[in-house]
């Protein structure tokens, strides 16, 4: 199984998330994670989809996303030539003793906290996918009790835009 | 530019005329029923009101692969819309250009479980090539026109158009031509000009070259151009299931049909190859039987108007993506510079496919059990109506026959549920194909079977004055099941009788059931009474015909390559392998 990230440029239709999710199930693609929020277009939405595929079909998949007629563009973002985001929300259980220890987790991550109870915190931290996975780990003893996660957020390095050249 | 305020009704019929419709087939309902009121007034559009909407469906599939026109139907919310879902799942599969209007319940009301309300955006999702729900009067000309650009244009597909009922009462300026604006929608039908090269290159190295022709040159009108490249190669040809008549069966370099019930020189011609010329075809697997050992030794060449077929099931050497009449109109035009140095060397492949060709000819045995050879009945309709006629199959046993003996010289003669295998499809597409083409002959060859699921049609068929004929293969079972229980379920026959055959309980009794939808009804028992049943048939016109000719239920279709079976194993009939000689 390999793992791709794909950057979708599709125009704001309503029912548009289900042809693209129904799609993925249709065809026996793996939708891995699923981000959806507005472009820097008006009328035009950013999907980043990362999907699981078993030898060489990711053509299939992106040859299907462009059959969709409210799909614009699809590109896939190679991780060397690309940044990757994950955004997590962890509600960590503490006490007196081990706030601080959870505190340094959180400078050592970069994180941030972003509310405080006496017996948890709700801790914000931002990074790709191994990193937030990583800090996952850091604070498990300590008692995870939420945790909500947006999906990977992509985009190319570089001055360039998927939107230039489509849209004229 | 017009400008004038119209009612969402008013403006889905002006659309509808403004866009060239001239025939649809529907049946109203509430949803539905402002639009009906226009209709009704309408001078350029001819309605035919159904008797079921699958038939409205199958019969607009039928005006479309007949004519290559985009076919229309209509139908009301809710049950109205879901009856639909078959034919439309049907054109998804065969690229049929279809455009389905539906009424939805009010605006307000989607998503209250309101009365005759279906998510028919929804459920069609899978099975459309794009989908619109329009709830704004002032939407639906631009909606219209975008539905049948899309329909119509690069790979054909069904386009569902669902209008909420208050779009259709309110009232909005109705602006023609609207802008229609698809940015994610933009179809390459001009192949690139390397792939050409390198295919013509492929093609003259090649020592076994067979052009695999598929129904992409039926709906991409490319007969002519397929006639000059097959004839500059003169390499063998294959038509597929949904290809027959896209290159004249009286041609000698054509072997016919390949795949699952295909002849022993296609299937082999495909297996043996070295290059195959992949043109409109989508090696479905009822044509490549087990994909790994088919056609191993072949290099291919895939041509085809939708980038996701290429590479689909089978790598392509060259890819060409384009309209199949571009990419032939341009390889024709290089191969012509390329030929003239060097001609592919094929007089050893056709040795070999001349010996097949004599060795394994198409044929059946006759029966011996009193009744009639379906093969021969099928034979004798496609002989006495000729290559003009038009011939729409249901699907099984009667269908592959159909497929096989009755020689095809002309594109859109021959209609058929290949890819969706829709039982039902013969009589409601005969129907709109007689619609769309009234002077020609228009048979259904239909199953038992398949009858009993459309057969509601003959009254529109009455009514409106649409003659077809239906010839009914009446084996009193469902035979192509029937067929594989005799082969790999020893003879179990676990409900296939369908009880139709004289000899059986008749029921229905299909020349009462003529009758009594105002038809001529004839039944054939004697193979000396077929002709003059046929001929008699073709000269009634004031009434469409019924002939129910009782046919053997031993009749089995041959050859056959198994489900999921390599190609290798073509069987010629049954036990009987054909057998290779010493270069195999």
């Amino acid at each position: 199984m390999s793992r791709h990230v794909l950057s979708l440029l599709v125009e704001d239709k309503p029912g548009l998330l289900t042809r693209v999710a129904g799609l993925f199930a249709r065809r026996g693609f793996n939708i891995e994670s699923l981000a959806v929020g507005i472009s820097e277009i008006e009328g035009l939405s950013r999907i980043t989809v990362v999907v699981g595929v078993e030898g060489a079909p990711l053509e299939q998949v992106t040859k299907q996303l462009n059959k969709l007629i409210n799909v614009i563009k699809v590109v896939e973002l190679e991780p060397e030539q690309a940044v990757q985001r994950d955004h997590m929300l962890i509600k960590v259980k503490t006490d007196a003793t081990t706030r601080g220890q959870v505190l340094e987790a959180v400078t050592l991550f970069r994180a941030r906290v972003i509310d405080v109870v006496s017996d948890a915190l709700i801790i914000e931290v931002t990074g790709d996918t191994a990193k937030c996975a990583a800090f996952i780990k850091v604070l498990e003893p300590f008692g995870i009790k939420e945790l909500v996660q947006s999906g990977v957020l992509a985009m190319g390095r570089g001055s360039k835009s998927i939107t230039e050249k489509v849209l004229k | 530019m017009t400008t004038e305020i119209l009612t969402g009704a008013q403006a889905i019929i002006r659309s509808l005329e403004m866009l060239g419709i001239e025939h649809i087939f529907g049946l109203p309902g509430g949803a539905i029923l402002p639009t009906y009121d226009p209709l009704m007034d309408s001078k350029k559009i001819r309605h035919i009101l159904v008797r079921h909407e699958q038939g409205a469906g199958h019969a607009a599939e039928g005006y479309a692969s007949a004519s290559g026109k985009l076919g229309v139907c209509i139908a009301t919310s809710g049950p109205g819309a879901t009856n639909l879902v078959t034919a439309i799942a049907d054109a998804h599969m065969d690229s049929v250009p279809l455009l389905a209007i539906t009424g939805q319940v009010g605006s307000t009301l989607i998503g209250t479980d309101a009365f005759q309300e279906a998510d028919i955006v929804g459920i069609t999702m899978p099975i459309t090539k794009h989908s619109f729900l329009v709830t704004k009067p002032e939407d639906i000309p631009e909606v219209l026109a975008s539905a049948v650009l899309i329909a119509t244009t690069g790979r054909p597909g069904p386009v569902l158009v669902d209008i909420t009922k208050d779009a259709q009462n309110k009232k909005a300026p109705f602006i023609w031509p609207p802008k229609v604006d698809l940015p994610g929608y933009k179809p390459v039908t001009k192949p690139h000009g390397k792939q050409i090269q390198a295919a013509a290159q492929l093609i003259v190295d090649s020592k076994k070259p067979v052009l695999y022709v598929g129904g992409g040159i039926i709906r991409s009108g490319a007969h002519k151009e397929l006639l000059q490249l097959a004839e500059l190669i003169g390499a063998p040809v294959v038509t597929t299931l949904m290809a027959r008549g896209a290159f004249p069966d009286s041609h000698h370099q054509n072997l016919g049909m390949p795949g699952m019930h295909g002849t022993v020189p296609a299937v082999t011609a495909l297996q043996k190859s070295d290059l195959l010329i992949t043109l409109g075809a989508r090696f479905d697997d009822r044509v490549t039987g087990d994909v790994k050992s088919f056609a191993v030794g072949a290099k291919v060449i895939h041509v085809d108007v939708d980038p996701a077929e290429i590479g689909k099931i089978r790598f392509a050497d060259v890819p060409i993506v384009g309209d199949a009449r571009e990419v032939i109109t341009e390889l024709n035009a290089e191969l012509k510079t390329v030929i003239a140095s060097k001609k592919p060397d094929i007089a050893e492949w056709w040795q070999f496919i001349d010996g097949l060709v004599e060795r394994y000819p198409l044929g059946y045995t006759h029966v011996e059990d009193g009744k009639l050879s379906p093969q021969h009945v099928i034979e004798r309709i496609g002989a006495l109506s000729g290559p003009e006629a038009i011939y729409a199959a249901g699907v099984g046993q009667h269908q592959m026959w159909s497929a096989q003996f009755i020689k095809y010289e002309r594109p859109n003669s021959w209609l058929n549920s290949g890819g969706a295998g829709t039982m039902g499809y013969s009589v409601p597409a005969a129907m709109g194909a007689k619609v769309a083409q009234p002077d020609r002959l228009v048979w259904a060859i239909d199953g038992d079977g398949c009858f009993q699921m459309t057969n509601q049609e003959l009254a529109t068929c009455t009514i409106n004055n649409i003659p077809i004929k239906v010839a009914i293969i009446n084996n009193s079972s469902l035979g192509m099941v029937r067929q594989w229980q005799t082969l790999f379920y020893n003879e179990r026959y676990s409900n296939t009788d369908l009880h139709t055959g004289t000899d059986a309980l008749m029921v229905p009794d299909f020349v009462k059931l003529a009758d009594a939808y105002g038809c001529l009804g004839i039944r054939v028992e004697k193979e000396d009474d077929i002709d003059a049943a046929i001929k008699l048939a073709i000269e009634t016109n004031d009434r469409p015909v019924v002939i129910d000719f009782i046919v053997s239920r031993d009749a089995m279709v041959w050859p056959m390559v198994s489900a999921g079976v390599s190609n290798d194993e073509v069987k010629y009939a049954r036990d009987a392998a054909p057998v290779w000689d010493g270069e195999e």
